[in-house]
């Protein structure tokens, strides 16, 4: 560290890192300080620049994906028919967009990188918070305003983090014990995490790069534990222990630690959304609750994420159900019969949790378009599907008209051929491509078309 | 225009793009409180925002730094009695699958710990109680793979003939530091 010696060797010479008023500064410099403050408490040979660079460059780049998949889901909720959570956002959001209906498996892959991208990085997390822990304990705390107000924004960036991963990774196992609305939180911790995110960013991106180009990218990867030193160059990041301990870990052990972590929470995103590699999400219980309660293996035993159950219906909703259309110039009342004379499609589209997980059926019913037509409002601008689901927040969806329109957008009477089971929607659910789960409403009672 | 530049810079100990990209982040976070103070679950949400800095910070890291220090006193303590470097360093072989385990008990906690269990019943239809056992086993997984894999480095090491062990401390980038 060729500053603090030359600091040493020079003491007049003020410090360039201290700011006005420098002599309180100094004088605080000067307190014999114990530990946890003073420098000598961090030990580890592996903490430096380069280090933490390595954690903040895949960070830099898996939580652009995670910030902009995440504001992305907002979006697919339809917040313009005030039907997402928070209600009012002002400016704080991405622009609005209409909503496509293909890629059909387009909501499928971004919230499954938002939630399986949001998993993987939470060892890389707590490696970078590991990497830098000795800042947090730094004495003097700070040297200038510019650190001062520096460190007030790293309360955003690191409780920012936090709080979205603990708040998310509550949100997908069913576990509300924060007692606010999951939305709320999670949404305005995320505007939070972002303006602490990319001013962090900004500030330390240089030092990121100098950090990583000096020698090679890799040059700490090649030695062993007995071989491993602690950084050489410092570049005034004050990371590099004063008086390291003998090694026990290399760097390289210590990567492949990192990643191995993010392989453990790899697997259950992976199983959350592979059909055939369900087991290997073996602690998540999203996506692991079937349609056949019984374990009957059928048609319909796929993942359900509200049962007939939780959601109040009752199994006799068969003996009186009818679909009632309204926005025509008379409501029009379709029994079941009624629906499969209409002449039924059969699509085969994915079904995607916003809590992560997701599958793909073949479904059998009669296109939104030609229940529009038959309600006499064949261009339909919006249509409002209301469930038999008497509360909830998604008993009442509004669909905008191209996903009324779109092809393969259906109400839904059959999966696999087989009729739905009451935990999937029966009598009949929409299903429509790239909507999120839960606006593919069960229980449809009725819609209505509006011009 | 320079000498202003820089006169702010020494006070201010950066330059000033540095205050600028500060205040748009104060900014954003001011807009953000002004819409959510209002909010009847504000006061909630930022107990958890300040508790999740406290306890990752101050408890969580101080625990497993602690812990970690066990295994580094285990070390020291085996240094003091044999004097002789070990043949093949254990330390890892815990503290690696310790690690994996203490992650996979971390994000699944409400699973696992059951905290989960109420609103699973009513939504899903399942409960929590395998979950604990996958847990375990994938911990004891995690553990053996590390003995076989600590198993194996040890019949290697006594199959090598004394003396063709690298000196520890071999230096692939010679330097002139001393430590």
């Amino acid at each position: 560290m060729p500053e603090s010696v030359d600091d040493e060797a020079s003491p007049r010479r003020p410090d360039p890192a201290q700011g006005f008023p420098r002599p309180l500064w100094r004088a605080l410099d000067r307190i014999p300080v114990p530990p946890p403050f003073s420098a000598r408490t961090w030990r580890s040979p592996l903490r430096g620049p380069w280090l933490t660079s390595v954690f903040g460059a895949v960070l830099l780049v898996g939580m652009t994906v995670v910030i902009v998949t995440g504001l992305m889901s907002f979006d697919t909720y339809a917040p313009w028919f005030g039907q997402a959570a928070p209600a009012d956002v002002g400016p704080f959001h991405l622009p609005y967009y209409d909503q496509p209906t293909s890629p059909s498996w387009l909501y499928r892959l971004t919230q499954g990188l938002h939630v399986g991208g949001g998993l993987v990085l939470v060892p890389v997390v707590l490696a970078k918070l590991w990497s830098v822990v000795p800042k947090l304990f730094a004495w003097p705390p700070v040297r200038s305003l510019a650190q001062l107000l520096e460190r007030v924004s790293l309360l955003a960036l690191v409780g920012g983090v936090l709080f979205e991963m603990v708040t998310g990774v509550m949100n997908i196992q069913y576990d509300y014990g924060f007692g606010f609305s999951f939305y709320t939180g999670h949404y305005w911790g995320a505007w939070v995490f972002i303006a602490g995110f990319v001013v962090h960013v900004l500030l330390k991106f240089p030092t990121m790069l100098r950090a990583l180009r000096a020698g090679a990218v890799g040059r700490w990867l090649h030695d062993s534990a007995a071989q491993t030193r602690p950084e050489t160059d410092d570049h005034g990041t004050g990371l590099v222990a004063v008086a390291p301990s003998p090694p026990s870990m290399s760097r390289r052990t210590l990567v492949a630690v990192v990643a191995g972590g993010s392989g453990l929470m790899a697997l259950h995103a992976v199983g959350n959304t592979v059909d055939a590699l369900r087991p290997l999400a073996f602690l998540s219980p999203r996506g692991q609750s079937y349609g056949s309660p019984d374990g009957v293996v059928g048609p319909t035993d796929f993942q359900v994420n509200r049962t007939a159950f939780g959601a109040g219906i009752r199994p006799d909703i068969a003996d009186s159900w009818a679909l009632r259309l309204s926005g025509g110039r008379a409501p029009v009342v379709l029994t079941r019969a009624d629906l499969e004379a209409m002449g039924l499609a059969t699509e085969t589209l994915p079904i995607a949790c916003v809590e992560g997980w997701s599958t793909t059926r073949t479904w059998t019913g009669v296109r939104l378009r030609d229940l529009a037509a038959r309600a006499g409002v064949p261009s339909p601008s919006t249509a409002v599907v209301q469930s038999l689901e008497a509360a909830g927040p998604f008993a009442r969806v509004v669909l905008q008209g191209s996903q009324v329109l779109a092809p393969r957008s259906l109400l839904a009477l059959r999966v696999g051929g087989a009729d739905l089971s009451l935990d999937h929607g029966f009598p009949a659910r929409v299903i429509v491509p790239a909507l999120p789960g839960v606006h593919n409403t069960k229980w449809v009672g009725a819609i209505e078309f509006r011009r | 225009m320079t000498r202003a530049w820089r006169a702010f810079t020494r006070s201010y100990g950066a330059n000033p793009l540095h205050l600028l990209a500060l205040l748009g982040s104060f900014a954003l976070v001011g807009g953000v409180l002004y819409h959510v103070v209002d909010d009847p679950d504000a006061e909630l949400i930022g107990i958890w925002f300040l508790g999740a800095v406290i306890a990752h910070d101050l408890v969580l890291y101080p625990l497993y730094a602690l812990a970690d220090r066990g295994l580094a006193a285990g070390r020291w303590a085996r240094r003091r009695v044999t004097g002789r470097p070990p043949r093949v360093p254990g330390t890892n072989h815990v503290r690696i699958p310790a690690m994996g385990s203490l992650l996979l008990l971390g994000v699944f906690w409400p699973t696992v710990g059951g905290a989960a269990e109420p609103v699973l019943r009513f939504a899903a239809g399942l409960d929590t109680a395998p979950f604990l056992d996958r847990w375990l086993l994938a911990t004891a997984a995690l553990f053996l793979g590390s003995a076989v894999v600590y198993a194996v480095r040890l019949g290697r090491a006594a199959r090598r003939p004394v003396g063709t062990d690298p000196p520890p401390g071999t230096d692939p980038h010679p330097r002139t530091e001393g430590s």
